[in-house]
């Protein structure tokens, strides 16, 4: 029972390490132009919109890249510029808390449950 | 008993969910950009519609008065519902008015112009629409007004009309 | 025009009779003959007729142009093929209602007629409780969303069906679909009769079975049929976007599927009868708080139906009052069998499912939890914020791995008390599994240690599954196919991701465009007038490092009513991989803007869902033959 939980946090932090890796330019790109959302159409991506305010994006992402911009920088500009919103990928802050850590907290809660049953 | 319990603090959840889904019936799921914090405006280079040249944003909010910078484009139709009311604006002292011409064709920007007449003391170019990002505008027409200490107080998204004029008017005071 | 009266009065008709069902059925629950009395059978079979007749009435509509009937006149156009008119019918939100009402009556019928064997008393309660979800949408049809409204003068034509709609894929994608998450209506009410029935039992698990196998069968195939066409239609080339719409229809196959493991338990033993009736009524409540969603308006995403407050307000209160009177028809009825049922001793096959169960419970959190979340942050603080792929991604994805694991271990535990045998077999499979793994990707990706550990679990789950298909263990073939399915899908969407490449560019006609495995030649364009839209069709040579030449055609549409411009990509597959291009015009230019991509194991995707509905399948026919 031991060696299973220790592998379980094993794996879960070799997957949640993941989430920390870099990436080459025009991936980068891809990656972030995914990952920012359409104003006009607004159920889509700026990678998917072919409307004039994502070409606008498209070619604002491409020169903070070129600038040597960070992926987060990016990001932050926009956010600054749009609001919160526009990103796809909610930051961890007030807003987001119960957003990001309670399907963890299910998660453990569950965990409890299914300890005190089968014990 | 501990059933009726779990069942009675899952009912009051239940109504909590109804009634947040009930009220965001009513919100609207289209997003616009809100100013919450008022912002400085940005710093840019430009280049002006008429002498081609290209300048500074400092040289072009140097007045100690009030700006409204108007996005428009000669393509654009609301552009044109609202440019008379443009007109009576630009008769204002407290104010002067900015054009950003976005994704437009320099002759079919001076035509217009030509035909429905000039508000603007100064015309910049947005030739692809990343000046327009700056300002975090998303398309046309969008107005922001620019108080004397060169910050953004207020934005119209859309055409403006004769209330929003108003509105302008006691703000430029 | 008739054919207005006739669907809208069969309509009335269909609701009159549900009132009629119900008083007939509760007298029959007194009565003392051991069989359902043969009017409830026919009054039942006469609302399935009547609801067909209506549903036809509408595609009769629609085939005529009737443009006097309001919702033809909204969703077509004289000039559409034929069968796209016929389509349009359930592509709008009154008609798919139309198609809802559709399943749940034939459910219920078919429940009826199949159910023969079953005590009376439980098969009456089912029909009463379907009933009240029947007439639910009855009312919510007459009163908010009439397929058969009037209009006067009648319009010489109608607005037009959406062009991205006119896609064969999307033709049939409501018909499965619904077939699956409607079916879930007839799970719903039969565990609700179950329960106050204290029929909870084995034999209740057995019966009920092939109900779930069939919902789940449907409701797979018509997940797949949406993600092929926003593969083929939306978008360059993805997927799945994790757009609400999608994630509404996923929250349910997820606690379908962990209702069918449940159910494999509750067939053998008198165990987890409380997640049975719980999954079963947070399975359709999660169907139904889907259609609200969807059809409310309280959402943004690229394919909302209807945006009217009023019909949200009416699925919100109905499906409140649902959700209440089942969680109080379970906390009120629900016993408890003997103590000793639900202790399970840790190293048991039990034990695994009830691991699956807590795995399937987290992703469904995560999926519902990012859904709806804006909506109650946009209500309580007015803040917007958007969730999207990478919330998903990044807290599903790292749970696969231990999940994976289970799943490659749980079947090889006996029933009640195990060991695990073979460990030594096991452990050099997984040994193999990774050295594979390390060798194939340490070229392809910068995360290494991540998408070794993640692909190293696939591939296990992957080649056990694989060694039990060749040693022909064939009692439980299913179980095997299935979850070889599920490797293999997994498997295929990794590599599909990992070794995808893309090339967008502008390139006019004539123009060679190179790139470092290749060249991209911009032949000509054709231009053709289709029955209700322009066509522009330009040809591409690709040639890749092989020399190789592949021609691509892809189109751009201009639609004339209403006025839209598409374009449509040209897919070459193979069983290696899809060769990918779609092109866009670049405004007042000659030029073309193009996106090419290569992407590999793309059919597999499809082939390996495909798979994972057959061991469903065999499963539902396995029960047959040993019976």
């Amino acid at each position: 029972m031991k060696i299973l939980k220790i592998f379980i946090i094993v794996f879960l932090s070799i997957g949640f390490s993941h989430l920390k890796s870099g990436e080459k330019n025009n991936e980068l790109k891809s990656k972030i132009l995914k990952n920012i959302r359409c104003l006009i159409c607004q159920g889509q991506s700026v990678y998917d919109s072919e409307s004039e305010f994502a070409s606008s994006i498209k070619l604002i992402v491409d020169r903070k890249i070129n600038e040597g911009l960070k992926e987060d920088k990016i990001y932050q500009f926009l956010r600054e510029k749009y609001g919160d919103w526009i990103i796809y990928d909610p930051q961890f802050n007030k807003n987001t808390y119960v957003l990001w850590l309670l399907p963890l907290l299910l998660f453990l809660f569950g965990g409890a449950i299914m300890y005190k049953k089968i014990k | 008993m501990k059933n009726k319990f779990s069942l009675f603090i899952i009912i009051i959840f239940l109504s909590f969910c109804f009634f947040i889904f009930y009220k965001g019936l009513n919100n609207s799921n289209i997003y616009t950009p809100k100013i919450k914090d008022k912002k400085n405006i940005p710093i840019f280079e430009a280049k002006d519609f008429n002498s081609n040249i290209y300048i500074n944003s400092e040289k072009i909010f140097e007045e100690d008065i009030f700006y409204i910078v108007n996005i428009w484009a000669s393509w654009c139709i609301p552009c044109r519902t609202e440019h008379p009311l443009l007109m009576g604006l630009s008769k204002n002292q407290t104010v002067k008015l900015i054009g950003l011409n976005y994704r437009d064709n320099l002759n079919n920007a001076k035509n217009f112009i030509n035909e429905f007449g000039n508000p603007y003391s100064q015309i910049i170019i947005d030739y692809d629409g990343t000046l327009s990002v700056e300002f975090g505008a998303y398309g046309v027409p969008e107005t922001f007004i620019i108080d004397k200490n060169k910050i953004i107080i207020k934005k119209f998204i859309g055409p403006i009309n004769k209330k929003i004029v108003e509105e302008i008017k006691l703000i430029i005071k | 025009m008739l054919a207005n009266q006739i669907g809208y009065y069969s309509l009335i008709l269909g609701l009159l009779l549900s009132f009629l069902l119900c008083g007939v059925s509760i007298k029959d629950l007194n009565s003392r003959s051991k069989q359902i009395n043969q009017n409830v059978l026919s009054l039942s079979f006469l609302q399935l007729i009547f609801v067909i007749v209506s549903f036809l009435s509408l595609i009769l509509s629609f085939i005529n142009s009737d443009f006097s009937n309001e919702t033809v006149f909204n969703n077509s156009h004289t000039t559409k093929p034929l069968f796209y008119k016929i389509s349009g019918t359930w592509g709008n939100h009154e008609g798919s209602l139309l198609l809802w009402l559709l399943v749940l009556t034939l459910f219920i019928f078919l429940f009826l007629i199949k159910s023969r064997e079953q005590p009376k008393k439980y098969r009456i309660l089912t029909l009463l409780f379907q009933q009240i979800i029947i007439i639910g949408f009855f009312l919510f049809v007459l009163m908010t969303s009439n397929p058969f409204n009037y209009l006067f003068p009648i319009p010489t034509e109608g607005l037009g069906l959406n062009p991205i709609l006119q896609d064969p894929a999307l033709a049939i994608h409501p018909p499965i679909l619904y077939l699956g998450y409607v079916g879930t209506s007839i799970i719903f009410s039969s565990s609700l009769a179950a329960v106050t029935q204290n029929y909870v039992s084995k034999e209740w698990g057995q019966h009920i079975k092939k109900w779930v196998l069939v919902s789940w069968i449907f409701l797979t195939i018509g997940i797949m049929l949406g993600s092929i066409w926003a593969y083929y239609e939306l978008g360059w080339g993805g997927f799945w976007f994790w757009d609400p719409v999608e994630n509404v229809s996923l929250m349910p196959w997820l606690t379908l599927t962990a209702l069918l493991h449940c159910i494999i338990v509750l067939e053998r033993r008198a165990a987890l009868t409380s997640w049975v009736v719980i999954l079963s009524i947070t399975t359709f409540t999660l169907s139904m708080c889907g259609t609200f969603l969807v059809r409310s308006g309280i959402l943004n995403s690229v394919h909302t139906f209807a945006n009217d407050p009023a019909r949200g307000i009416f699925i919100l209160i109905f499906l409140f009052i649902l959700t209440v009177l089942s969680l109080g028809i379970f906390f009120f009825f629900h016993k408890e069998n003997n103590k000793n049922s639900n202790n399970f001793f840790w190293l048991s096959r039990e034990t695994s499912i009830l691991i699956n169960n807590w795995f399937m419970m987290y992703f469904l959190s995560v999926v519902l939890i990012g859904t709806v979340y804006p909506v109650f942050l946009d209500v309580i603080s007015s803040e917007k914020i958007s969730v999207g792929p990478p919330f998903y991604h990044k807290l599903i994805v790292p749970f696969l791995i231990p999940f994976l694991l289970f799943m490659s271990l749980g079947p090889k535990l006996k029933w009640i008390k195990s060991k695990i045998e073979n460990k030594n077999s096991l452990i050099i499979t997984f040994v193999i599994s990774a050295m594979l793994t390390f060798f194939i990707i340490k070229n392809l990706t910068t995360d290494l240690l991540f998408y070794t550990v993640l692909i190293s679990v696939v591939f296990f789950l992957f080649f056990i599954t694989l060694k039990e298909l060749f040693i022909k263990k064939f009692n439980n073939i299913s179980r095997t196919v299935a979850h070889f399915g599920f490797s293999l899908l997994l498997l295929s969407i990794l590599f599909n991701s990992i070794l995808s490449s893309e090339i967008i560019t502008n390139i006019k006609i004539g123009e060679k465009y190179s790139y470092n495995n290749g060249e991209i030649f911009f032949k000509n364009i054709e231009e053709i007038k289709e029955s209700n839209f322009n066509s522009i069709i330009a040809y591409f040579e690709i040639k890749d490092e092989n020399g190789k030449i592949v021609e691509l055609k892809p189109e751009i549409r201009v639609y004339n009513q209403p006025i839209i411009i598409t374009s449509e990509a040209d897919i070459k597959t193979t069983l290696l991989e899809d060769k990918f291009l779609v092109m866009n015009l670049v405004k007042g230019s000659e030029y073309f803007n193009i996106r090419y991509q290569v992407k590999p194991f793309m059919v597999w995707i499809w082939i390996s869902v495909l798979l994972l509905t057959l061991g469903g399948l065999m499963s539902l026919f396995k029960n047959r033959y040993e019976k």
